[in-house]
């Protein structure tokens, strides 16, 4: 997926002022947040078993390189294959490769963020493969050729109307004038069409949201049985996942899986958990003939250093995205890269680069909403506080916003300066809009005032005035 | 590829700021790889005896899966065709090719008519055994030649016989059922925790979208014989 994440305020701008979009946003802030409290209400020991999680996930990346060996092994022990990738081409390369080998002509893919992050649909469909998104809401973003705008909902921004004219104008086959404008109705038609597409497959590919080291296992969770459809009829199943995603045991994966569903839709765990090993065996008389794990770097290793980390541990709930106030104003594609909201804003410019993100890490309002209900506590605001300081020294923020910056930063360093500027800049605002207590414009500050006022100061400021009180007391 | 995997490993170690782990992280990280427990385990999934079976029930009903308890192995069949009577389904089931279930009086139930192997995409009516977890009321299979994959998925209606005694109370128990003393894993090992659905219309639950559109139990209440 090219990114338009420097488009970031132009984007916001229209999403704000798209109903639709604004409608099934108020529907999202509305449903995920209450059900995951309740589900998290109802699980006491939850927050045990954040620090826990937390905990395999340090330790994992502390030991990554080993852990990864590990699970490679295993791997090929079950009968299977990895393919290390360092970027998203090798990765697609790799993918169009395995389908070739298999003479595939259509290819049945249950949802998959690192499927989205290498542009495996574009690529195929470049070569002659059709991919067939398998997962309801991909399925409808992909017959409109959107991207996703939420991590586990990804067709969050669309209303039922226009998913009856995807319907429409897609299925065919099925009578123009049939009735099409309840929900179970679309679900239906999407049934039997993609059963169709599911039995044809000759290549099922998945995501995977854990895999683990001491089998050699790839785990993928559903609620729609997509995924297991697609790994389970076609002769080959290629899982893509990122080199984050392993974790040591079975019962460490179990631990994950115990915060995963609860944060993400408040479900106490999806309808499908599945654990995959290896190929068919001798005696099953089901299942892929071949089984490949694709391991994606694309950056990642590089985010290992010191300040973003933490990212790392990320299990990919989508609650800091169903939490946060502007992902709430402003929907998924906003962002302008695969991943959106708090954690899209920290991942997103270490993947595709500060210059091009430099917007996102500024796509916050610092209320700390997403640490607070992350699974794995990751510090989302500290690490957006990070990546602004790398934009300013990339040179990605504009020169007024530097000019401005510099001249701050040189008041700051001089405390008594600062005190007697501030306090002369507060006497004079206050002098000048004591008649109607606030401004409608301000030099210099024309986009902040734009859409708001500024209240005028009603007296010193608050280092005088603790400094008055503290004289007064002693 | 063995040079990607080589820079990809590199850049990790350069990251970490080491070279490779010394031999003795790498045993630390066997001996925890070997090592079961210490984790946090949830009081719901810590009960025993009656309960647990209660608990199950009660969290498999909250996720829309229905059960039947019956007393018997040999009562099994005949819940099947009730339930099948009662939702005006097809009396064509496929059954698990499992010698447990081909042990059970189907022949007694003569609306019934069955036959063994992997799902075809015609077959509505699926008949497996199962394992389960109380903590989420979630079923266990582990795939095999007496327990395709298929059975599980295609069938717009998935039947799962499952004895009492072999429900655990937490996930992690599960795993000594399903694992070969110290061979790999089955093929693949799936736990369904309700009937197929989804949410992306408009976030309007929906059920049955790609897996079975109903999720039975017939719970052998262990007094069987
Ligand atoms: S950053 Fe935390 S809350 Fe956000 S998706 Fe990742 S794990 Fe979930």
């Amino acid at each position: 997926m090219d990114a338009t994440s420097s488009a970031f305020p132009e984007n916001s701008r229209r999403a704000l002022a798209d109903e639709r979009l604004q409608e099934a946003l108020h529907r999202l802030a509305d449903g995920f947040p209450a059900r995951r409290r309740e589900a998290v209400d109802r699980l006491p020991e939850f927050d045990q078993l954040r620090a826990q999680a937390r905990a395999v996930k340090d330790h994992v990346l502390e030991n990554l390189d080993s852990y990864l060996e590990r699970f490679a092994a295993k791997v090929e022990e079950a009968g299977g294959h990895v393919h290390w990738c360092r970027d998203a081409l090798e990765a697609r390369q790799t993918v169009l490769r395995i389908c070739r080998d298999a003479g595939a002509r259509t290819v049945t893919k249950s949802k998959s963020m690192v499927g989205e992050e290498i542009a495996i649909n574009e690529h195929l469909e470049a070569h002659g493969i059709e991919p067939v998104e398998t997962d309801l809401g991909e399925y409808i973003i992909q017959l409109r050729r959107e991207a996703p705008s939420h991590l586990i909902a990804p067709a969050i921004h669309l209303s039922k109307d226009q998913v009856t004219e995807t319907f429409k104008a897609a299925h065919g086959e099925f009578p123009v004038g049939r009735r099409l404008d309840e929900p179970r109705a679309m679900l239906d038609e999407a049934r039997t069409v993609l059963r169709k597409r599911f039995v044809e497959a000759d290549v099922g590919i998945t995501g995977a949201n854990m895999i683990i080291a001491e089998t050699g296992t790839a785990v993928v969770v559903t609620n729609e049985g997509n995924a297991d459809l697609t790994m389970t009829l076609p002769k080959v199943h290629i899982a893509i996942t990122g080199i984050e995603k392993v974790v040591p045991t079975l019962d460490d994966a179990v631990t994950v899986l115990r915060l995963l569903a609860r944060s993400a839709t408040g479900q106490d765990v999806t309808v499908y958990t599945t654990f995959a090993t290896g190929p068919r065996r001798d005696d099953d008389v089901d299942g892929p003939d071949a089984f490949h794990v694709v391991l994606l770097d694309n950056g990642r290793s590089a985010l290992m250093e010191s300040d973003f980390r933490d990212i790392l541990r990320c299990i990919r709930c989508g609650a800091c995205l169903n939490h946060c106030p502007v992902y709430s104003a402003v929907g998924g594609h906003a962002y302008g890269w695969v991943y959106s909201g708090p954690m899209g804003s920290v991942l997103n410019p270490g993947l595709v680069g500060i210059e091009e993100a430099h917007h996102l890490p500024n796509a916050s309002t610092f209320c700390g909403a997403c640490e607070e209900v992350c699974p794995v506590g990751i510090p989302l605001p500290k690490m957006l506080r990070h990546w602004r300081e790398r934009a300013f020294r990339a040179r990605a923020v504009g020169a007024t916003g530097r000019a401005g910056m510099r001249a701050w930063a040189f008041l700051a360093l001089r405390p008594r300066l600062y005190r007697a500027v501030t306090g002369a800049v507060m006497a004079v605002l206050g002098a000048l809009g004591r008649r109607r207590g606030r401004f409608r414009r301000l030099p210099l500050a024309g986009g902040w005032t734009v859409a708001r006022d500024l209240a005028a100061p009603q007296g010193p400021t608050f280092i005088s005035q603790w400094a008055q009180r503290r004289r007064e007391r002693s | 590829m063995s040079t990607a995997r080589e820079q990809i490993l590199g850049n990790l170690r350069k990251a970490l700021g080491r070279g490779h782990l010394s031999p003795d992280r790498e045993a630390q990280l066997d001996a925890r790889l070997s090592a079961s427990g210490g984790a946090v385990i949830p009081a719901r999934g810590r009960v025993e005896g009656q309960a647990r079976i209660t608990a199950f029930c009660d969290e498999a009903a909250r996720v829309g899966t229905t059960v039947a308890r019956v007393p018997s192995s040999a009562a099994a069949p005949a819940a099947v065709a009730d339930y099948l009577a009662e939702h005006d389904l097809a009396a064509d089931i496929r059954l698990a090719p499992d010698p447990f279930l081909a042990d059970l009086p189907w022949s007694e139930q003569a609306a019934l008519s069955t036959s063994a192997g992997p799902a075809r995409p015609t077959d509505t009516v699926s008949v497996t055994t199962a394992t389960a977890a109380a903590e989420t009321g979630t079923l266990v299979l582990a795939s095999g030649p007496e327990s395709p994959t298929t059975l599980n998925f295609l069938p717009d209606t998935h039947i799962a016989v499952l004895l009492a005694e072999t429900i655990v109370g937490a996930y992690e128990a599960t795993w000594s059922a399903v694992r070969a003393a110290d061979g790999p894993l089955p093929r693949v090992v799936n736990w369904i925790t309700g009937p197929s659905r989804t949410a992306d219309i408009e976030q309007t639950l929906l059920i049955g979208i790609h897996g079975p559109r109903r999720q039975h139990i017939v719970l052998i209440d262990g007094q069987d014989t």
